[in-house]
């Protein structure tokens, strides 16, 4: 039974992962990785989020009239939104500035909603907060990668510590600025998609149809 | 299956729709009421750090200033005069400018920046000269944009007909678009920008700019109109005869 707990933590690590196996989250990945510790404390705010709303879904499971369990559903995962955006304003104000409404817009990340639907709604409450934290970890390990990356050869730096002097500063770097700029993110979650599922050749999906070639007969 | 009927019953919905959304509330509304006070800390933690960020752009002659240093003044906008009724340590003047006692209704005609009312008094931060002319003075203004009331501060030179900056602290413009009025390369299209014309009129504003009023206009942030035409309106406002008026005219005959 511990075995099986643990794996719904780890799986989504890298096996289920929401980001590169589901490709949910991307427009959030996109926006908050231009450096590290925006990347953590959004990694932080969706893993508080996801846990949080997966235990009170998973309570309120039996009791939920299938007409309106969606908005339940939203009024939740949107309370705890405005409490985690409130605690960011009230301790963490110059990074929940730079987050900006990328907080708030946790409210539409699919990977909540997907967790509260597509889990929540069938286990229990413990299994549920290990799977939110897990699916909450798993976006964060994504989104830690991107952002280490970003920042490294955006800025130099890793956490604000300048480890490449650039040389506008008299080093011997030159910094990329495409890594600042959100298609960037786009190409490193693309290489990374490419790089687990080279290790782990069962993610790859089936085509769902193939393509058929034109042939001139059958123009219109 | 009777459990499935009972789940579809309208009513159990609504009682579990409204149970859920008055739990919701409720956690909303302790978190917003116990996170305040830390809140406000840090709103008043920006607004200094942004009056800092304007005296450290300063001439390097003076020093490095610290904004505590700097002498905090309570100015009457009705007289242009300074005030020694009122300490410049505790006075609100968003609190005052909801207090009919403290405050005056703008006609709409003169609200180019849609406040309604204005405190009478405003604490305003004066840095001298050894002289004791006054080199910088900062002057506290405010006003609405497309959809949140904007607060900065906007500090003029001694001669109080030239702009040294222009720094928004506090806004709830949309992000990317009107929160640009805080990016640092529109901030300084402000600096040095001249306030009045040759006839004594307010020239300075947002908008595009010409050949001729080079030196009197600061281009809109394109994206965000409401949002520059809003910071355009509580410029004049408090350049204007309702706002500081009166307090610049003191501050060119060096009364001030």
């Amino acid at each position: 039974m511990a075995g099986k707990r643990w794996q719904t933590l780890v799986v989504p690590l890298i096996g289920d992962n929401p980001l590169t196996l589901q490709i949910l989250g991307i427009c959030s990945a996109l926006a908050v990785t231009t450096s590290l510790d925006t990347a953590l404390v959004m990694t932080i705010a969706v893993t508080c989020v996801l846990g949080m709303s997966g235990v009170s879904v998973s309570l309120l499971r039996k009791h939920l009239p299938r007409s309106i369990r969606i908005i339940v559903q939203i009024t939740i995962i949107a309370s705890l939104v405005i409490i985690v955006d409130l605690v960011l304003k009230a301790f963490f104000f110059e990074i929940g500035k730079r987050l900006s409404v990328f907080v708030g817009l946790i409210v539409t990340n699919c990977i909540v909603l997907g967790r509260a639907e597509g889990f929540a709604m069938r286990n229990g409450p413990l299994d549920s907060m290990l799977d939110g934290i897990g699916n909450g970890l798993g976006y964060g390990l994504v989104l830690m990668v991107v952002g280490a990356i970003r920042e490294l050869l955006g800025h130099g730096s890793l956490f604000g510590m300048q480890i490449l002097l650039p040389v506008s500063k008299g080093g011997g770097f030159e910094p990329l600025h495409l890594m600042l700029l959100p298609p960037s993110a786009f190409f490193i979650i693309a290489c990374i998609i490419w790089f687990i599922r080279r290790k782990r050749p069962e993610q790859i999906e089936k085509p769902e149809f193939q393509v058929r070639l034109q042939t001139r007969g059958e123009q219109k | 299956m009777a459990d499935n009927a009972l789940s579809e019953n309208p009513f159990r919905a609504l009682r579990i729709a409204l149970g859920v959304a008055l739990v919701c509330a409720l956690l909303v509304s302790i978190a917003a009421v116990g996170l305040r006070p830390y809140y406000v800390a840090n709103l008043e933690a920006e607004r200094f750090s942004r009056l800092g960020a304007i005296l450290d752009a300063l001439d390097e002659e003076t020093g490095p200033i610290s904004i505590n240093d700097v002498e905090a003044r309570v100015v009457n906008l009705d007289t242009g005069g300074y005030s020694d009724v009122i300490d410049a340590a505790t006075y609100n003047q968003r609190k005052a400018a909801n207090d009919p006692n403290q405050s005056t209704a703008v006609p709409a005609d003169l609200d180019l920046a849609g406040i309604k009312r204005r405190a009478n008094h405003a604490v305003v931060y004066v840095v001298r000269n050894p002289d004791q002319t006054i080199e910088v003075v900062m002057l506290p203004v405010w006003g609405v944009g497309y959809q949140s009331a904007l607060y900065g501060y906007l500090a003029l030179a001694g001669n109080a007909n030239q702009v040294v900056a222009l720094r928004f602290y506090e806004h709830g413009e949309t992000p990317g678009l009107g929160s640009r009025i805080q990016d640092p390369e529109w901030e300084s299209l402000w600096t040095n920008k001249e306030i009045f014309d040759e006839t004594g009129r307010i020239a300075i504003g947002v908008g595009k700019r010409s050949g001729e009023d080079r030196e009197f206009q600061i281009d809109g942030i394109s994206g965000a109109t409401r949002t520059s035409m809003g910071v355009d309106g509580l410029v004049k406002f408090w350049l204007g005869e309702f706002g500081f008026g009166l307090f610049l005219e003191r501050i060119r005959r060096g009364e001030a």
